[in-house]
């Protein structure tokens, strides 16, 4: 599903201790182990100093770049921690090549990938997540972008308090162009349910998918019928089953912003419970309310029987 | 920079062409007139030929396109990444000629500080979303490419969708070689939409021959038949700006 044969070998097998350092800025980076592989670079763990950070090194030269601007464009979102703060931007001359690499250099986010993270801690984070993300999202949006290739590998839980973070900005656009970067499962087009725009509609069907990921860890392919197959998931499924009516709005993109979605959970979380309170505290409040009506004519009365008395006792005098 | 429209031509083979003129010559030939060549390598679970591997690496690079080789599950996604690849080389290409003039002849894109180029593949970007776009798609059926047929016609619809995502326009026109009677038969005309080609698809016979350099030259040639064509109703020529590029 990887793409990985844009990708160059060498780039997927630098050695420990190797040291990369920038053209331009001449900064230098020890190479400690490989993270991941994207779409369109490796990225490894690395040391500046004593810092550890997160270098992605690609022989894409341009889809760096375009991923450096939105990096960029994040980190003058102040206050939120959308993305990996970007660290540095340079070219590294390759000794053995003798070939120029771009990489670029981030913050490196220590933690699990969203499956691993469920698997350990519980099924219950699963819900907490996904608020998390939906928040996130929502500012991603109003700030005029889309995340686009949204999955579970592409958010890591990190932190002691856990918070969900966006990692690879490969496939984040600009709202309204065409997504950059998609992986299939999450993608509506792939589904035969929607367009291959940027909008926020399109990233809340990927949110969809990854409830359905989480109930379903290994996937599926599509079939004849996309609809139909995820309907019988859905329903063949009881965690699914409870969120139906929500799941099948994103996928349908019947919302048109993150926070509809996040609300609607919220309140289907609190649902079978609060129900039942909320029958129970309007009967208490109504059966006051009635008591107070009582004492509230038996007050007037007494009032008017006072001022009638009163009025006999002038009028008498 | 005016905008004007990318011309590509995508070529999805499973191995050797066996007739006809060297498909390696016609993809150079179809750069020399502007017109870029992709080629997509389709392999089923067994590994492909070197010879065959060979000539799609050839055609790409004569052609100043890109090639793929990729298994039949993952066709979509390499449909739609090598054709917006491809034009994104063929923008740069442009821009990088620009930049030769202003700066001199030393200079190109990849030879900016990191910042600046950040700002040209902004530049890049926003034409990519923005120009128009023909893709003439060729599709080899001949004999063991019949397996593959449902998968290539996914991928096709799939590509559509991608690109018509972009703000630009888009045309396509599919045609397959062999062809019935001769080298290459057009299964559809230049449109906007795919959908068009489910019905087509699933009719289509294989034949034993493998003509790619003879389909690649009609290929180009139904591009100058367009040209020449828009050029007689438009009268003025200037409407339709192509862009071209010599990396």
């Amino acid at each position: 599903m990887v793409m990985t044969m844009y990708t160059s070998n060498n780039l997927c097998n630098i050695r420990t201790g190797t040291v990369i350092q920038g053209k331009w800025h001449k900064r230098r980076y020890e190479i400690i182990k490989p993270l991941g592989k994207g779409a369109n670079g490796v990225v490894y763990l690395a040391k500046e100093g004593r810092a550890f950070v997160a270098l992605k090194i690609s022989n894409e030269a341009t889809t760096m770049m375009s991923e450096v601007n939105v990096l960029k464009r994040f980190s003058e979102v102040q206050g939120i921690a959308l993305g990996p703060c970007l660290l540095d931007v340079d070219d590294w001359l390759h000794p053995h090549e003798k070939k120029i690499y771009s990489f670029y250099v981030m913050e490196y986010i220590e933690g699990d990938d969203l499956l691993t993270f469920i698997q350990k801690r519980g099924k219950e984070w699963m819900i907490v997540i996904i608020l998390q993300l939906l928040g996130d999202l929502h500012k991603l949006h109003e700030k005029g972008w889309v995340f686009g290739d949204l999955k579970p590998d592409n958010l890591i839980v990190s932190g002691a308090v856990p918070k969900v973070r966006l990692i690879d900005v490969g496939g984040t656009t600009i709202r309204g162009r065409a997504i950059k970067e998609f992986t299939e499962f999450f993608d509506r087009g792939y589904w035969g349910m929607g367009t291959r725009k940027a909008e926020p509609s399109y990233d809340l069907f990927a949110v969809a998918m990854i409830m359905m990921n989480m109930c379903y860890p290994k996937r599926f392919e599509r079939k004849e019928n996309g609809r139909e197959q995820l309907q019988l998931m859905i329903s063949s499924h009881p965690y699914l089953k409870k969120h139906e009516k929500i799941l099948w709005r994103a996928l349908d993109g019947k919302y048109t912003c993150a926070h509809e979605m996040r609300k609607d959970l919220l309140q289907c979380m609190q649902q079978p419970t609060e129900q039942k309170e909320k029958r129970e505290g309007r009967t208490v409040r109504v059966k006051g309310k009635k008591k107070f009506r009582l004492l509230e004519t038996m007050f007037l009365f007494v009032c008017l029987l006072f001022m009638y008395v009163v009025y006999l006792y002038v009028q008498i005098l | 920079m005016r905008k004007g429209t990318l011309r590509q031509i995508l070529l999805i083979t499973d191995g050797c062409s066996n007739q006809g003129e060297d498909p390696i010559a016609m993809a150079a030939l179809a750069k020399e007139q502007g017109i870029t060549v992709n080629v997509i390598g389709v392999l089923d679970q067994d590994i492909i030929d070197e010879q065959g591997l060979r000539e799609i690496e050839g055609i790409a690079q004569s052609g100043g396109g890109i090639s793929q080789v990729v298994y039949a599950k993952q066709l979509s996604q390499t449909v739609q990444m090598v054709t917006r690849k491809a034009m994104t080389q063929t923008l740069q290409g442009v821009i990088n000629q620009e930049l030769k003039q202003i700066l001199g002849s030393q200079a190109s894109i990849d030879q900016l500080p990191p910042e600046k180029r950040g700002e040209v593949i902004e530049v890049v970007e926003e034409l990519g979303e923005t120009v128009n776009l023909q893709v003439l798609i060729l599709v080899d059926t001949s004999g063991s490419m019949k397996t593959k047929l449902q998968t290539v016609k996914e991928a096709l619809l799939d590509l559509s969708i991608s690109l018509n995502a972009r703000l630009g326009n888009n045309e396509f026109s599919v045609f397959v070689f062999p062809g019935k009677k001769g080298e290459v038969d057009r299964i559809l005309d230049w449109t906007p939409k795919m959908e068009s080609i489910s019905s087509v698809f699933p009719k289509l016979t294989s034949g034993g021959i493998t003509p790619t350099g003879p389909a690649i030259r009609e290929a180009v040639q139904q591009f100058q038949k367009r040209r020449s064509l828009k050029s007689l109703f438009t009268r003025d020529g200037d409407d339709d700006v192509y862009i071209e590029q010599s990396m």
